[in-house]
């Protein structure tokens, strides 16, 4: 097992999810949302859902998929927890 | 049934729960007390964390402000739920592998130093306390209007329960009732706000509701509808912006670091059995806190239009039974500018001055007087936001048993977040400071015993403030989130993510973000509130958003100090190196 590359493969999956968070939130429902208004996205300005609705599903998707990627990320390294181990923490 | 009865039912109802499953799940341990036993279900401890973290602000004020502010509302939705991301990618999953209580336990012995533990207690007790005194209000308005006793004999019984539960069970006790606490306040807010969009769209699903057209056969988008409703009232349209860019982004990075940074949500994430755990438990709280804050924008865009079509231009003699009943509770306010008899709704506030002050007589129609002066628009209402959830059924004429929920709901969201504060604030004194700091030699039998003191002490406290409300909750809440963000956050990011960050660097970053942030906010809201607008605040970013700035200087000098200082031990770096691996490295390590 190699600690380093595993942390550099953590951190580099944190990089991509946080740059999404960072783009949906700040991106698309604040700097960007008068451009995007202009757009119609069912009865929404494509802006305000962002900023009200659509960022909030995104924030979901970003956290399963990064338990997801990490659990794999652990067995690769074999870094993952035992049932063993979860049962006297 | 009217509503009151069927009230005291529901929420009678409600308590006896509350109260069976703190019988059932009674705390032995100090471990079961602070964490209850590390043993919670992902499921279930996201749950408890929605609870946890759903307040009065969360189920009464939000979808209040978002009524009355249109799109820049969103600094909440996002803030409160972006936050959630940063927990998950880079707190919890650490934290829960270090297995310790509290967060001053990790950053006293991360930087392995006293002086910074005692920093993070204080931090932590005083953003608990703020954030108490807020639910303690959301308590008082629920009672006073709903079960019509008085708000001092309603925070009574709102202490009591908590006091049982929290005080008997700890972490246990308030888990397994935050899960029934849940499930209750998600019901009461979905089914009126399922009833409203059913009316007023057609759409069962109040978030589809939203974005589609209005069912008066205008095939008109109900967005749009509003848009030009607010426009001709004179008001700015719903869906566009009123603050500054730079405001709206340094607020919602605030609220963001700060929900990340509050203690009683961390702790919570402390309660499941393995890091992997905690990950995917964080996803869950979302999910379950994500299904009231997309409801949320909903029911205010529904609240809006049905003020404006019910209220106004109405005949102040013909207004329903709902409306003179909160005028009597003080929360709302009509003066008849222009002598018509009639409600005029329009742009701009009422009232000068923040809130009513109202007069013993009453007017010309029976309306209550106020001392304000009248502003020089037309606008004739005052409607306090936090009543927006409350009054909403009544607005829109739902029936009686959907009113007398939304009372129990509300008092679920705001005991459930008074229980996981009292507890944090009890665990602050009993572990923080009397075991690791003043008194080391205490058994686990005293500690446990202190920590019921505790929190019993802390219920007391909490309880006062319910019923004596300091006048400046509002104001302080900017601190809870300020502080969190400028303080506690980045101290414990940069003690997972930078394995050199040393004692010096964090205490220096941590006094900065402190002092700037708590000096910015005194500053506007006590000492020179008259001054506090967009010309005198710095880049111009509100006292709300300026956590986000703290942080950043606390990022900066904890590093540019560090960097001159000498690295931290080896057996801290060691440390590091095993909280950032969830498994085998580190086997036979218990909590």
């Amino acid at each position: 097992m190699n600690k380093n590359d595993y942390w550099r493969e953590n951190i580099r999956l944190v990089l991509m999810l946080l740059s999404i968070w960072f783009f949906v939130s700040f991106g698309c429902g604040i700097l960007l949302v008068d451009y995007l208004d202009q757009f119609r996205f069912f009865g929404y300005k494509l802006g305000f859902w962002f900023s009200q609705q659509g960022s909030i599903y995104i924030f979901i998707i970003l956290i399963f998929v990064y338990a997801w990627r990490m659990n794999r990320i652990d067995e690769k390294y074999d870094v993952h927890e035992t049932d063993e181990f979860g049962d006297d923490g | 049934m009217d509503v009151q009865h069927l009230t005291y039912l529901f929420v009678g109802l409600s308590f006896a729960l509350y109260i069976g499953i703190a019988i059932w799940s009674r705390a032995n341990s100090t471990n079961e007390f602070y964490v209850a036993g590390g043993k919670v279900h992902p499921i279930v401890n996201g749950a408890a964390t929605a609870a946890d973290w759903m307040s009065a602000a969360s189920f009464l004020s939000m979808a209040g402000i978002i009524a009355f502010e249109g799109r820049d509302g969103a600094r909440y939705l996002m803030g409160w739920t972006g936050g959630y991301v940063l927990l998950a990618l880079l707190l919890a999953p650490y934290l829960r592998k270090f297995a310790k209580y509290t967060v001053p336990d990790f950053v006293g012995d991360r930087y392995y130093s006293q002086a910074a533990r005692m920093v993070a207690v204080i931090c932590v007790i005083f953003i608990s306390f703020t954030y108490v005194s807020g639910q303690m209000r959301g308590v008082g308005i629920v009672f006073s209007r709903l079960l019509e006793v008085d708000i001092s004999s309603g925070v009574i019984i709102g202490m009591a329960i908590v006091f049982f539960y929290a005080v008997m069970g700890g972490m246990k006790g308030i888990t397994y009732t935050q899960v029934a606490q849940y499930c209750v306040l998600i019901f009461a807010y979905l089914v009126p706000a399922v009833f409203i969009s059913i009316l007023l769209t057609g759409k069962v699903i109040p978030q589809l509701g939203l974005g589609s057209t209005i069912a008066d056969g205008s095939g008109m988008y109900l967005l749009d509808r509003l848009d030009g409703l607010t426009t001709e009232l004179g008001m700015h349209a719903f869906t566009q912006g009123n603050k500054s860019t730079i405001d709206m982004f340094f607020i919602t990075a605030a609220l963001m670091a700060g929900t990340a940074g509050l203690p009683h949500v961390i702790v919570r994430f402390f309660t499941v059995p393995k890091v992997r755990d905690a990950r995917i438990s964080a996803g869950y709280a979302l999910v379950f806190i994500a299904i009231l804050y997309t409801t949320a924008p909903a029911v205010a865009a529904f609240a809006r239009i049905n003020i404006i079509n019910n209220v106004h231009d109405l005949v102040y003699l013909d207004a329903p039974d709902w409306f003179s009943k909160w005028e009597d509770s003080g929360l709302i306010a009509w003066i008849d500018k222009n002598g018509d008899g009639r409600i005029q709704y329009s742009g701009g506030a009422a009232l000068e001055g923040v809130t009513p002050r109202f007069i013993e007589s009453r007017g010309l129609h029976g309306e209550r007087l106020v001392a304000n002066r009248a502003s020089s628009n037309a606008n004739e209402l005052y409607i306090d936001q936090d009543i927006i959830v409350l009054a909403h059924p009544e607005l829109a004429d739902l029936p009686n048993w959907v009113i007398a929920l939304v009372a129990a709901g509300g008092l679920a969201a705001a005991l459930s977040t008074a229980a996981g504060l009292l507890l944090v604030i009890s665990t602050s004194i009993s572990h923080d400071l009397l075991k690791m700091t003043l008194m080391p030699g205490i058994t686990e039998r005293q500690e446990l015993l202190f920590a019921r003191i505790a929190a019993a002490t802390a219920v007391g406290i909490a309880g006062l403030f319910g019923i004596y409300p300091p006048g400046f909750v509002a104001q302080v809440v900017a601190f809870a989130f300020g502080l969190a963000a400028a303080t506690l956050f980045p101290i414990i990011m940069l003690g997972i993510f930078y394995k050199r960050m040393n004692r010096e660097g964090a205490i220096a970053g941590m006094s900065v973000g402190l002092v700037f942030t708590f000096a910015y906010i005194a500053w506007f809201k006590f000492v020179s509130p008259e001054t506090s607008n967009a010309e005198h605040w710095l880049l111009g970013i509100s006292p709300e958003g300026i956590g986000t700035l703290g942080m950043i200087l606390n990022f900066l000098v904890a590093f540019v100090v560090s960097r001159f200082t000498p690295p931290p031990p080896e057996r801290v770096q060691a440390m590091v190196e095993h909280i950032r691996v969830p498994g085998k490295a580190s086997q036979g390590v218990t909590t």
